[in-house]
This record gives C-alpha cells, structure tokens and sequence, in this order.
C-alpha cells in the first residue's frame, strides 16, 4: 500500500525522528510513504476566520495533489494533520470557502474534499491494526510503564477531527500495548501542554506541563509519549523535574527492531 | 359479483383538508362491484357506524370499503359494526387514507388521487374476500413471571392474589433485585429494605405463587394462552430442600477472596455465600468460579460444616417445562459500564464511584456498616462532588439518547442525606437540568438545596484528577460564567441505566419488539403502556423505560390487571386468518414447517388419485389452525407457492397491486 506522505517543516528541522522512525517502520509494516513534489507548509495554524483563504491554500494543494495519484494523505505532525484534517472538512462541508479556494488555485480538476486524511496512528489502527502491528513486534518493550500525552490537537474538535474520544482516548494506549509495553492511564493526558505560551510566557507553560508530568509520575509512568513536535518542546524544554519524552515512532522502531535501543 | 359499499371518512378536517372526500366517494363509485359509496364527518362515531349498518341492509352489501384512517386504529370497531348487521367481519377492508395519504401530503390534487388508488385496491381485495371464521382455542390459567425485581414481585403478587398461579423466575440467588441495595428512597426517606422485604416474604409465602430462583428462561414456544416454556435452574450446589439458611458455611468458607457482588465489589465475600441477610429464598449458593472443591476437588469445608447435609458438589443444571397462558417481562435495568467516561477517573481513583456503589457505602448493611468512608483510605470525606448525567443525555456514540429519569432525584436524596449525616462535608451537585416531574419531588428537590444547603451547579464536570489523595475536579459554572476548580474526597457518578443485558436475547425467544436502546415496546405508547405488541406478552417495570420506584410499582400493577383480564378468559378467538397448503402443490420440502416460529406445521403422508387409477402416497404440510399465528412465513418460504394465508392470499395481494397499477 502507497500513502501520499506529508511530513511538514518540524519534521524537517526539530522532529527528524519522528519522521525519521516513522519511515523506518512503515518499511517494516509493509506500506509506503511517497511524498508530493514541492509541497509547502501546512498553513501552520487552522484560521478560525471563516473568510481567511490564502492560509488554506497550501492545505489544499498538498490534498489535491493526493487526490491526482488516487492515493490517501498520511501526516505524522499534529499540528500538520489537524490543519489539514480540518481544511480539507471546510472543503467538503462549506461551499463558500471551496468555490474561493478553487478559484484562486485554478486546479486542473475542481477539489472539493475527497482525499482521505490519515494520521500515522490512524493507519497503524484502522490499515495495519494493532494485533497485527503485534505479530511484527521482535524487540516487545516488556515492563516499561509508559504514559501516552495527547495534547489537544490530534482530539480537538472532536467531531471534526474523528480521531478518537477526545475526553477519553485510547489509540495511544492500545499502540503501547501493541508494542509490549504497558500503558499507565493519567487523567491529564489530554490537555494544553503551554502551546505557544512557551514564546511569551513560559512560566504559564512551566505549570502546565509540570502538572501532566506530576500527575503522570503519580500514576507510574516511567516515560512519556507523543506525537506531537510542540508538546515534545514543552514537555523537555519547560519540565522543572520531567519524565523521558519520546516519539511514538521512536518506541515503534525500536519494537520493530529497526532501531537500537538507546542506552 | 360481490355487492359493496364504500364508505369515506373525513376524520374531521385530517383527511378532508388534504383530500377531496365527496370526489374520492364519486370515483370510486364507479367502479366494478360498487353500488354504494358516500363521504361521513366521523366514520366511527355512532352515526357514521348506524349509517354503515343501515347500508348494508337496504343495498344487500356482501362486502365494505372504509376508506379511514390505518387499520391498526379503527379495524376492529369497523369489523364488529358490520358483524352486527350481519355481515361477515372479513369482507370489511381498510384502505388507510390517513396515515399514509392525508397526513403526508400537503397537497390536494395527488392526496386525492393517492386516495381513490388505494381504495380501488380495497375493493379489488374485497371481490376476493371470503368470509371467515374464528376458532378457539383454551387459556392455560398460569402466569409466568420473568424477573423478581420489585417489579417482577408486584406483577406476581396482584396476579397471585386474583387466584391465579404465578412462577417467578429469577436469575440471581434471591428475588428482589435492585432495589434490595438501595439505602433510603426518595421523596419519603423510608427505607427501601423496610418495604421492600416484606414484599418479598410475602411473595415466598403465597401460596400461588411459585419462586424459581437462581433460574433463567431457556426456551418459549406456543402463544397467547398456550405458551411452554423451559426453565433452566443453575446449579447451586446447594440442595434447596435442605438447606435451613442458618448461614454457618458462609462463615467457615476458607475461600474469602470473592468480590462481593451485592455491595459490588466494594468488599469480599466467601465462594459459599447468601447475598444478603434477607434474602429470599435465604438458601445459600456456591459460586462455581471461586470454589475450590468445585475446582480442584480440595477443600469440603462447606459440606462438612452444615448439619443439613444440603451441600452437593456434584449438583447439575435441570430444566423444568412449564405451560403458561401469559408471560410478564420484568427484567429491570443495570447502570451503564463506565470505561467509555474515564475522564472522570473512575478506573483510576477508587474514590470515584457509581451512585449505586454510593447507596452500598450508606447502607447500614453494606461495606461500611452504613458510615461513609472513601473506599481508598477509609477516611470520612469532607468535600463530595456528585456528577449527573454521565452517560444520559448524550448525542454521541458513547453514551445514551434518553433522560434516566431517577439520577436527579437519587442524587438529591444522596446529596441531602450526606449532609444530614455529616453537616461537616460540603457537597457539590453539578447538573445540565434538574428534572423533577413527580409527587412531591421538586419539593424534596428544593428542600436539598434550601435547608440542607447543597451546592447545586448548573454545569458539567470536565475532568477529574486523582493526585495526592485528592481527586482534583475541573468544571464549569455556567450561570456563574466561570470554571472551577475543586479539591474533592470523593466523586459521585450518576450512571445512566439500560435495560438488563439478558433483554434482548429474551426478546427474541418471546418475539416480542425492542427499540434502538433495548427498551421493551409497548403496543401504544399511551393507550397500551403495559402490553408487548405480541399477544400475552406483558411488560413491567424498567424493561420498558426508566422508571423510580413508584412508577414501576404501578406499572407492575397494571401488568397484573392486564394479565388476569386474560386468565380470566376459559379461551381465546384464534385469529382466522391462518396458512392453509394446497396439498396438490405441495412436494414436501419441509421449507415451511422449518420457517414456523410457532410450531403450527406438521407434515402426513397422504394418499392421492394418480393417474391410470393408481394411488400415490405423498407427504404433504398439515397446519394446526389453533396454533398458526398467520405470520406469513411459510407462504414465503414455499418454494412451489402451495402455502397461502387465509384473508391474504396471493391471488388478493395480486389483485390490489393490479389496481394500483392500473
């Protein structure tokens, strides 16, 4: 199976390995992730004004550009999958940003929605699923207790985004078991790791990271997870006394056994 | 040719504001057959009824078209008017211009047009009715109760008490049910126990009454009046006819690991065990799971402690077949499971519990010996935060459409009875709406808040944070337009309930219709609350809807009247319309009898006229009248159309199509 794969510009710069090991498994689980010619920036940060268009542009080529080679859209960033997620659902849903979009792209055929979106763990649970992700485990990460940290943007607008019970997620959970290790339930495994707030007032971003950390820790998470290249930030850069942060890739590879274990 | 009349009814301005009445009565008066045909006000008013029956003696009529509103409504009545002027009640049809034509369309033109088609293919029908003739058939008078709720318990002691034999079964080792756990009981604050037992000693006691505990519904065949059921007893390892219930196993048990159902989980108890001091039947059971004679054959402690001499390891399920000429469902409700609501940290915190775990932790019988304590440390909290609508009202997936309809008033009662108790905690209600839509319960509600000074909070919790001993609450005010953050010893969850999970697949052993959320139907939301749309099949109590105490109570009640109005009968009008096999088509197959769900076919090897004057020996279907239902499976299932229903056969159904399509 082919994935059109957008990596974005963290993946790039401060997340190479979640992109890096995120590709190293997806050759092991048998699926590939070719990446459009020339794609730019997701848009960054969905535009909550309705009649703001140019930041949905680049969303939408990258979804066209899928919809050409017939193939489903695979992101890894959450950042990256939330806009694009959520801009190809205006696409779909309102007619007023889709006539504008179109208009001002001037597509060879009008795109109206049609390209599937998939985050990474999406097609781990709903292409590769999970039991069979656990046949292809070597290395099983017996014994490491490991908490999984959301964040907001892969659940947030639940609705919208259809990823997974926003109030109460698993997806995570379940990968941690699949690759052997056991998953520890903390209740603040879903909310604001600082987002930006780490620009202006770190402080703030400080307190809320300490308080997913201590609340984990609590529970006895041993490391964290993520999928996520700004809470990764937070979570190392801002912890006063953090747990081990790492990509959900990375864990992935190296249960894979594509990846030595870090020491 | 047959002589007919065709009636058009207006219902008022239901049908004549979207069809034209007087054209559609002109139309079809000229059509084959038809030498009456007129428009009324009221159909089924007494005037409209004299004026049909005067009809049918001054034109001779052999068959009527009502053009009215769905059979379901108006049939029967139209069918006895008739009968009365001598007519027979199967050459009356329904064309329903109604429901399915008036009510629908908004416009004149096409519902006049919809009507006349449909009453031409009443009148197709009507030339092919026949008249037809019920048979009877004899009512078993004994009642089946399934579930000994109070629901169940109520149903079998009104039905009991009329002189009719009742069995109750019961799949738990003692009747009673739910409410045998619950501490007080709203509006009043009587204790649910107090009244509750007597009830069920006087159930045990009756003696029409029949009490099959630790029992379950294996298997129903047969219909209204005459139905068999099997009756699977589990073993109990117990024999109940010796068993005294003097309880001293219960205590020598060394298996004393077992999470104690009736106070659910929240403490142990031993494999041998009689779930609570008032049980009824207070005999004791063995838990199959936990045994460790049963499962390593190692131990006996039980068998050599009783003085009885009731223990039998090498007890095995039975099976009792009983006849009964009704039924009566009553297998209650459960709280929902909360994994899908772990926001509120209940499998993270043991201090974050259900409301029904909270009645066990009030309850003088319970784990705490009625004194609150938090499950994790024992200690009294100070700070109790109640959660209502977790899971109720809910527009996803996850959780339930309806209102439970009991959370708000238990919660009140919860609320106020911690701070009568300990006037030192402070206790948070956070809701969406308060309802309290019964005798005396927004009093009771506002008592809650007025004198006993709980905070009630119109929002919802969000998040529920279980850190340092503490459980950190996060919610919302939205009256007060701010979030707050509170620091709580325990969290009560007001888990939405659902029908009992054994519902659904009794529900198909009695063919009796479910809604979407496995709520029993009833067969009119408002005129027939208590009957299943299967004939002798009763509804009772919270398999219907959510339901307190008091409602369930009069529902059990109305169930029992419903019930002895049947028993009452010596037999029951069969319905006429029954399958009849054209022996000369049938090649028995055995299609039909497989399709039956009620039994009515059986096969016989008969003799017939071959040709050049031999006889032919052919196995041909035999359908009993009294039993066939007239449900049409077999008809469909013949593959060489030999089986037709009486009153809708192929050549009728064909006819009306004929007419629509002409």
């Amino acid at each position: 199976m082919t994935y059109s794969y957008f990596p974005g510009c963290t993946l790039r710069t401060k997340g190479k390995e979640l992109d890096q090991w995120g590709r190293a498994a997806a050759e092991v689980l048998g699926f590939a992730l070719e990446e459009p010619e020339n794609w730019q920036c997701c848009g960054a940060v969905y535009p909550m004004a309705k009649d703001e268009i140019a930041t949905r542009l680049s969303s939408v080529r990258v979804l066209a550009d899928a919809k050409a080679q017939g193939r489903e859209l695979v992101t890894l960033c959450s950042a990256c999958h939330h806009v694009i997620k959520r801009v190809n659902g205006d696409m779909q849903r309102d007619a007023d940003i889709c006539d504008k979009v179109n208009r001002y792209l001037k597509l060879d055929t009008p795109y109206a929605g049609e390209t599937n979106v998939l985050h990474y763990l999406e097609v781990l649970r709903d292409r590769i699923g999970f039991d069979a992700l656990k046949e292809k485990v070597v290395h099983p990460l017996t014994g490491v207790k490991i908490g999984a940290y959301y964040g907001c943007l892969l659940l947030r607008p639940g609705k919208e985004m259809g990823f997974d019970n926003p109030e109460n997620p698993r997806i995570l959970e379940d990968f941690i078991r699949a690759i052997g290790a056991e998953p520890v339930i903390y209740a603040r495994r879903n909310e604001c790791c600082g987002g930006y707030c780490t620009l202006e007032n770190k402080s703030y971003a400080t307190k809320q990271v300490d308080k997913i950390m201590d609340n984990a820790k609590a529970q006895g998470a041993q490391m964290l997870i993520t999928a996520c290249p700004l809470c990764m930030y937070n979570l190392k850069e801002n912890a006063t006394n953090g747990l081990d942060v790492k990509y959900f890739t990375e864990l992935l590879a190296q249960a894979l056994g594509v990846k030595e274990e870090a020491k | 040719m047959q002589r007919i009349g065709v009636f058009v009814c207006w219902c008022g301005s239901n049908i004549a504001a979207t069809v034209d009445v007087e054209k559609v009565s002109q139309v079809l008066a000229q059509e084959p057959g038809v030498v009456f045909s007129t428009n009324y006000q009221y159909m089924c008013s007494q005037a409209g009824q004299e004026m049909i029956q005067e009809s049918i003696h001054k034109y001779q009529l052999t068959g009527v078209v009502i053009c009215s509103c769905s059979p379901r409504m108006h049939e029967a009545t139209f069918r006895k008017t008739c009968e009365k002027a001598g007519l027979n009640a199967h050459m009356v049809e329904i064309a329903n211009i109604r429901e399915q034509c008036s009510w629908i369309h908004k416009d004149m033109a096409t519902g006049t047009e919809k009507a006349v088609i449909l009453g031409r293919a009443a009148i197709a029908k009507v030339h092919l009715n026949a008249p037809l003739t019920a048979g009877q058939s004899p009512v078993k008078k004994r009642a089946l109760v399934i579930g000994g709720g109070i629901a169940g318990i109520q149903t079998a002691l009104d039905i009991a008490d009329a002189g009719f034999d009742v069995d109750i079964v019961e799949k738990q080792p003692t009747i009673g049910g739910k409410m045998t756990q619950i501490d007080k009981t709203f509006p009043t604050l009587d204790c649910a126990a107090c009244i509750l037992t007597p009830k069920m000693v006087d159930a045990a006691q009756h003696e029409k009454i029949h009490i099959y505990s630790y029992a379950e519904v294996e298997k129903v065949k047969g219909f209204v009046g005459n139905f068999q059921v099997t009756i699977k007893k589990k073993a109990r390892y117990v024999d109940e006819t010796k068993c005294t219930g003097c309880g001293l196993c219960t205590e020598k048990c060394p298996q004393k690991k077992v999470p104690n159902a009736f106070n659910l989980g929240l403490d142990n108890r031993r494999a041998i065990y009689i779930p609570f001091a008032q049980a009824v039947p207070k005999i004791a059971t063995i838990d199959a799971d936990y045994c460790t004679m049963l499962k390593s054959g190692k131990c006996g402690v039980c068998s050599k402690v009783c003085t009885a001499g009731a223990i039998d390891y090498k007890q095995t399920d039975t099976y009792i077949e009983e006849e009964y000429g009704a039924i009566v469902v009553a297998t209650g409700f459960n709280p929902i499971k909360l994994d899908k609501y772990d926001e509120f940290a209940y499998s993270q915190s043991p201090d974050v519990v259900t409301s029904l775990e909270f009645e066990r932790l009030m309850n003088a019988a319970g784990p705490t010996g009625g004194t609150l304590l938090r499950p994790s440390d024992g200690a009294h909290p100070h700070t109790i935060v109640f959660v209502q609508c977790v899971g109720s009202r809910c527009d996803d997936e996850k959780g339930k459409p309806y209102c439970s309809k009991i959370c708000c008033m238990y919660t009140a009662k919860h609320a106020m009875l911690c701070r009568e108790k300990y006037p030192d905690t402070d206790v948070y209600v956070f809701y969406i709406d308060v309802r309290t839509p019964g005798k005396n319960f927004d009093e009771f509600y506002r008592r809650a808040v007025e004198e006993y000074g709980v905070h009630y909070i119109k929002g919802m919790v969000g998040k529920v944070v279980p850190q340092d001993g503490k459980l950190k609450v996060q919610a919302s005010d939205l009256l007060g337009g701010s979030q707050l953050h509170i620091e709580a010893d325990m969290v009560v969850l007001a888990a939405a309930i659902e029908p009992d999970e054994t519902a659904r697949p009794l529900a198909t052993m009695l063919t009796a219709s479910m809604d979407t959320n496995d709520f029993f139907t009833e067969a009119h939301p408002k005129l027939r609350p208590v009957e299943s749309p299967t004939a002798g099949i009763f509804l009772s109590g919270a398999c219907q809807g959510p339901k307190d105490i008091p409602e369930t109570v009069a529902q059990a009640s109305a169930a029992a009247a419903k019930v002895i109005g049947l028993l009452c009968k010596d037999s029951l009008t069969c319905n006429p319309c029954t399958a009849q096999p054209d022996e000369l088509m049938c090649n028995g197959c055995s299609s039909c009898e497989k399709v039956c769900p009620y039994g009515a076919i059986t096969y016989a090897d008969k003799e017939f006229r071959g040709p050049n004057r031999t006889t032919l020996l052919r196995r041909v279907a035999q359908v009993n009248p009294a039993v066939c239902q007239g449900c049409g499976a077999c008809t469909v299932a013949c593959p060489s159309g030999a089986m037709d229903l009486k009153g809708f056969s192929n050549q009728q159904i064909m006819a009306e199509v004929d007419a629509i399509c002409r």
